[in-house]
């Protein structure tokens, strides 16, 4: 039993017994020396789980229900290690050029991916707060990895006590879930709901939602992100804005269907609430932003928001839909901070939005990927983020929120002129100081493969699709 | 090979157009006119070695969409083939005289690149009229008429810079949309109510559409009728006809050669041709035909008049041109569609050449058109004066009476006269015979001004005044041998005795027989289709024609590249020695042939039969006219003014052009502009741009602001949005939840 136990989560194992070892390997070697060698081992070590586990198939459930692998886990799990690895080769450069990159960091993107891989899993309210705060405290510590720098620490210590407010949320959610149900396991949880749901329950359901959304910073949860993304060092603000989010929100739609899929009409209009409120904020405050990762903040509170429409459709393509969209959105954003990290003045990290002027005279392949990223960003076709928008928004009109999905596309109206902006400066903008032109050969790969992915992408969207289906399938029925 | 001449142009076009960066300017213009030259060879080709039979040459399936099932095929007939000759062969000799007249051009600056986009466009407006001359099916047909309109409004607006050019191609494009509307209507009728656009079914059905009522509008209709008068609203659009011929005149700011291709040769054709490609539609919708004739009369006689006193060269040609298209309609509206193609075809060999003679003139004179400011350049430009001689004797239809020799004008235009006789329609026939004293008129008032007398107007430019290069007098050569034999040459078979007719367009006959006329239609009618073609063939053996010699060589003198025209004229039977008291009836099914004469159409056989004095008439109309054009341009230069300012109000009146300009601008063009500028000004700017400005440049920031205050960077105010966010969904629960 235990043996079965202990095969079904034999990745998260791997991960977790690689981080310890290199852990000690590292301090008892070069400490800081062996930092870009582990940097290399983690990611190839998570793009290897990434593909032992997409080859899994079929159910298993380990620890008496508590942890669950299954299509949709195997489809998140797979999506997590490949952006978590990817982010991880970006940064390398950016950290060891500033001095940042100690051994901790690889180590701690490990645990925080070993948290996540277990949220996702998830299938009790224990180990789904076991693997959020796993996450969150490695995140947390990553968040203000640079030490000497106030914005870094206030970034992390900011995240932290409204992390710790947040979980505080979610565990008294939990909390009420338990003493209306007498049950911490989803599959038990959602007999005991049946369909008629006591208010109680429903608030424990709103205290655990206002968790999630915390996690997926949708509005009004999302204060914390604008400041964090801005003064965490930008390799973290890049895997804070894609890996945790695909955890979050498969842990979101983890619990609200496989606990709570008997009360769809309950949960439904908080999330479409949470959707539309990411969807406008998101889009009208990053109008303002001066900075590009203030601005990225804004724009992964927006792409959060349409991610939430598909979830709160309440159907299997809702689900495929969301998953769709986090992958596609994981990929523009690997992208996009790829040109972020890459953008140097003078050997400093420069973020100004109008450090882009006129940047397609001196870059135009860069300009150009930076272009198609934008406009795939804002959904404009015939770039893959259309296709993303195109199946939230079906989803949302197949759940019958037909509202929902015409203030969608408002808001990507909106959306867009930021986006669009970005763009504008870099071809029709007036002459600036130039940027540094670009060295790492690294970011650059990453930039122009994402650009061409957004493109290229179009022809059967990498077969992604009956993937999301099938996964969408497990976790819906 | 009617698919090579189809692609031909298209390739041209396409070579010239896109790739001259790399072949180069001349190479690629070249490459343009000799595809065309090939094509013309092919067409030449085709038309002697065409036996008659109606075919279809499919291309690819063209739509499939429901019971809309069709392919894009060639449809390759007598009209098909006589319409190919025309297009490519005025189009190869148009691009060979582009080359001259378009060298230097100083609507462009030095060093621009004109010619290859001309050329391209030049080659695109053919493969687009072929299109429309080859479709076998109404949609491909519309297909190649939008792609003329759209070559024609590139054309005539090639002058890019001035800003008439551009106003005329706009209007151009705008008056014909009308009638292309009537058009697309037309089509859309027929398969509402046919449930097909091929032609062959469209024809099989019009029988049956004449018994049919259909409701459109306020009113019910008889089905052929309809879509008879919708796609005839078409082809006045296209050619021009009152009251939609205004964009003709003013399509002359275009360059001299697309006027001669475009607004005389081939697209203002284009009318001509749909009617009498539709003609087995047409012929059961005997209210259409009388709209046609009195259309096209109108029209014949309305454009002459304006032509006699307008002072610019090419608006006289292009008065001119309407006039003749209205003499098609007559002819095509009186039941002898024969006639009206052979109008078309012989017209478009002469009025060609006088666009491209004065096209000549223009050039050689540095770009000045007005007549006023000619006179005397026959010595300075001999083979211009002696085409437009013989373009001006073809136009006017200089022949011997009684006979069947003359310029080709003189046999198509008698023709159309006495068909308008035959067809019974008196205001016709004499519109038509006034139309034709008046073109004789004006055509002569353009020769003598242009060509005779003093030289007027600036010194300077008549001493610089020079004869073209050979590239664009050869050209008129080749037109000037049309204009001459093309009328004699074949005459036969347009407008000869009925069974040659039948036979050139391969109309099965009714019945032959002496006397019992009426009970003949009936039958024949019913065992027409069976009998017809044994019947054709045993009147294949008809005795030699009179004038076969004379025909056989002046064929092969106008041709010369044609080696296959002997033959073909021999192939054709003269006619019949007995055919005294003959009664041919047009028989077959609609579409047998490529028209289609209704079994108790005897137009033509009316018109042979017609009195002398209307065979004369014509040509009694042409001396007149060219009495009064010699005596007052020559023998007295002062009348012209004594009769302008005797007749003041008439004069301003036709100078004028019949205001129609005027009245369409304070009917039409000033309302439809003040509802635009409403819309534009109010509806578009005000409440459109105006909402959205309002929200884009104010509300929206509003918010932004209101959203970055709110993200003060204090800690305690995140954690307080946290909690009003938890607050908010929990009352939303607790008041609207499940629960309740």
């Amino acid at each position: 039993m235990i043996q079965a136990d202990l095969s079904t989560i034999m990745p998260e194992i791997v991960l977790s017994l690689y981080a310890m070892a290199a852990l000690l390997g590292a301090v008892y070697t070069g400490k800081d020396k062996v930092a870009p060698l582990l940097v290399w081992l983690t990611s190839g070590l998570m793009v290897l789980l990434a593909f032992w586990i997409g080859n899994g198939d079929g159910v298993h459930t380990a620890f008496g229900l508590t942890f669950i692998d299954d299509g949709f886990a195997r489809f998140a799990k797979v999506t997590i290690l490949l952006s978590a690895a990817a982010v991880l080769v970006m940064s390398e450069g950016y950290m060891a050029r500033r001095g940042l990159l100690r051994f901790e960091y690889p180590i701690l993107i490990s645990l925080a991916t070993v948290g996540m891989m277990v949220m996702v899993s998830a299938g009790d309210l224990m180990t789904l707060y076991m693997g959020l705060e796993l996450q969150s405290l490695s995140v947390y510590v990553i968040a203000s990895i640079r030490r000497d720098s106030p914005k870094s620490t206030e970034a992390g210590l900011k995240y932290f006590v409204l992390g710790a407010l947040s979980s505080g949320l979610l565990l008294y959610g939990a909390s009420l879930t338990y003493g209306y149900t007498g049950t911490t396991t989803f599959t038990g949880i959602i007999l005991a709901v049946g369909s008629t749901p006591s208010l109680g329950l429903l608030f424990g359901l709103a205290f655990l939602i206002a968790g999630f959304a915390f996690k997926v910073s949708a509005a009004p949860f999302h204060m914390w992100t604008p400041d964090v993304y801005e003064g965490a060092p930008t390799p973290v603000t890049a895997f804070l804005a894609t890996a945790p989010k695909v955890a979050a929100i498969g842990l979101f739609a983890r619990v609200v269907h496989d606990a709570f899929g008997g009360i769809v009409g309950e949960w439904q209009q908080i999330v479409a609430f949470l959707s539309v409120v990411s969807m406008f904020l998101g889009g009208v405050a990053a109008i303002g932003q001066t900075d590009l990762k203030r601005l990225m903040a804004y724009s992964s509170i927006a792409h959060m928001g349409y991610a939430l429409m598909g979830l709160a459709s309440g159907t299997a393509f809702g689900v495929q839909a969301m998953l769709i969209y986090m992958a596609i959105y994981v990929t523009m954003n690997i992208g996009t901070f790829a040109f972020i990290l890459s953008m140097e003045k003078d050997g400093r990290p420069v973020t100004r939005i109008d450090a882009l002027n006129m940047y397609s005279r001196r870059e135009p392949l860069k300009a150009l990927a930076l272009l198609i990223l934008m406009f795939s960003l804002a959904g404009v076709p015939p770039m893959v983020g259309f296709f993303g928008k195109l199946y939230v928004l079906r989803a949302a009109i197949d759940g019958g929120l037909v509202w929902l999905a015409i203030a969608g596309m408002i808001a990507s109206v909106i959306g867009a002129y930021y986006y669009l902006r970005i763009v504008y400066l870099m071809y029709f903008g007036e002459e600036r100081e130039a940027l540094d032109p670009s060295g790492s050969p690294v970011l650059w790969g990453f930039l122009v493969a994402s650009a061409a992915i957004m493109v290229i992408g179009v022809v059967n969207l990498f077969g992604i699709e009956p993937i999301a289906a099938a996964a969408a399938g497990t976790l819906v029925n | 090979m009617t698919t090579i001449i189809l692609f031909a142009p298209l390739i041209g076009a396409l070579i010239c157009g896109f790739l001259w960066r790399l072949i180069g300017e001349q190479a690629a213009t070249w490459v343009a006119t000799g595809l065309l030259f090939l094509a013309c060879l092919l067409s030449w080709i085709v038309f002697f070695g065409f036996d008659g039979e109606t075919r279809q040459i499919e291309i690819l399936r063209y739509i499939s969409s429901g019971s809309l099932d069709t392919y894009w095929a060639i449809r390759l007939d007598r009209l098909t083939a006589i319409m190919l000759i025309v297009v490519t062969t005025v189009s190869a000799l148009v691009h060979l005289y582009s080359m001259g007249y378009m060298a230097h051009d100083e609507n462009f600056r030095e060093g621009e690149s004109y010619r290859p986009r001309f050329f391209a466009y030049l080659s695109f407006f053919t493969f687009a009229m072929l299109m429309l001359v080859t479709a076998d099916n109404l949609v491909q047909m519309f297909f190649g008429w939008e792609g003329v309109g759209v070559a024609s409004y590139l054309l005539i607006g090639f002058y890019y810079r001035k800003p008439s050019a551009n106003a005329a191609a706009i209007k151009a494009f705008v008056v014909n949309r009308i009638g292309d509307f009537g058009f697309a209507l037309g089509i859309f009728a027929l398969f509402f109510l046919v449930d097909s656009i091929d032609m062959d079914t469209i024809f099989a059905a019009s029988p049956e559409l004449a018994q049919t009522t259909v409701s459109f509008l306020w009113t019910d209709w008889n089905a052929a009728e309809l879509c008879a008068v919708l796609l005839f609203i078409g082809a006045m659009g296209k050619s021009a006809q009152v009251p939609l011929h205004t964009w003709l005149p003013d399509a002359m700011e275009g360059p001299t050669p697309v006027s001669a291709l475009i607004h005389a040769a081939t697209m203002v054709t284009a009318g001509v041709f749909l009617v009498c490609r539709m003609s087995p539609l047409i012929e059961f919708a005997p209210h259409a035909k009388m709209l046609i004739v009195y259309v096209g009369a109108i029209t014949a006689f309305f454009a002459a008049t304006v032509g006699l006193v307008q002072n610019d060269i090419k608006r006289v040609i292009a008065y001119s041109t309407c006039s003749q298209l209205g003499y098609m309609f007559v002819a095509a509206g009186s039941g002898v569609y024969s006639v009206a193609m052979f109008h078309l075809f012989t017209h478009a060999f002469f009025k060609a050449m006088l666009f491209l003679g004065a096209g000549s003139v223009i050039h050689g004179m540095h770009h000045e058109q007005d007549m006023r400011n000619y006179g005397g350049l026959r010595h300075k430009m001999p083979y211009t004066f002696w085409a437009m001689l013989i373009g001006t004797l073809a136009i006017t239809g200089v022949g011997i009476p009684l006979t069947h020799i003359g310029f080709a004008g003189f046999l198509s235009k008698d023709a159309v006269i006495e068909s308008a006789w035959g067809g019974g329609n008196m205001f016709a026939f004499w519109a038509l015979v006034i139309a034709a004293l008046f073109t004789s008129f004006y055509s002569w008032r353009l020769m003598f001004l242009t060509f005779f007398g003093e030289p007027r107007g600036d010194r300077h430019t008549h001493e610089h005044a020079h004869e073209s290069p050979m590239v664009m007098v050869a050209p008129l050569g080749v037109l000037a041998l049309g204009a001459i034999f093309a009328g004699m040459i074949w005459y036969g078979p347009f407008f000869g005795e009925s069974e040659r007719v039948a036979r050139f367009f391969s109309i099965p006959a009714a019945e032959a027989a002496h006397g019992e006329g009426e009970e003949a239609h009936a039958e024949g009618e019913e065992h027409a289709t069976g009998e017809a073609h044994e019947e054709a063939a045993a009147e294949e053996t008809g005795g030699e024609a009179e004038g076969e010699g004379v025909v056989a060589a002046t064929e092969e003198l106008a041709e010369g590249d044609a080696e296959g025209a002997a033959e073909a004229v021999t192939d054709l039977p003269g006619d019949d020695p007995d055919s005294e008291g003959h009664h041919f009836a047009f028989g077959g099914a609609p579409g047998d042939g490529a028209i289609y004469i209704g079994p108790d159409n005897h137009v033509i056989d009316a018109a042979h039969e017609s009195p002398i004095w209307v065979k004369v008439s014509p040509f009694v109309a042409m001396l007149l006219g060219l009495g009064l054009a010699w005596l007052a341009y020559i023998r007295q230069p002062s009348l012209p003014k004594t009769w302008a300012e005797n007749q003041a109000p008439l004069h301003r009146f036709l100078y004028n052009k019949w205001y129609f300009d005027e009245i369409f601008g304070w009917a039409f063009v000033r309302p439809a502009s003040a509802l635009g500028r409403f819309f534009w000004r109010r509806g578009d700017g005000n409440v459109i741009d105006g909402s959205i400005n309002g929200v884009a440049m104010g509300f929206i920031p509003f918010m932004t602001r209101a959203a970055n205050r709110m993200q003060s960077g204090y800690l305690f105010h995140y954690a307080f949005a946290m909690v009003i966010g938890i607050a908010v969904i929990l009352t939303w629960l607790t008041l609207f939840g499940g629960a309740n």
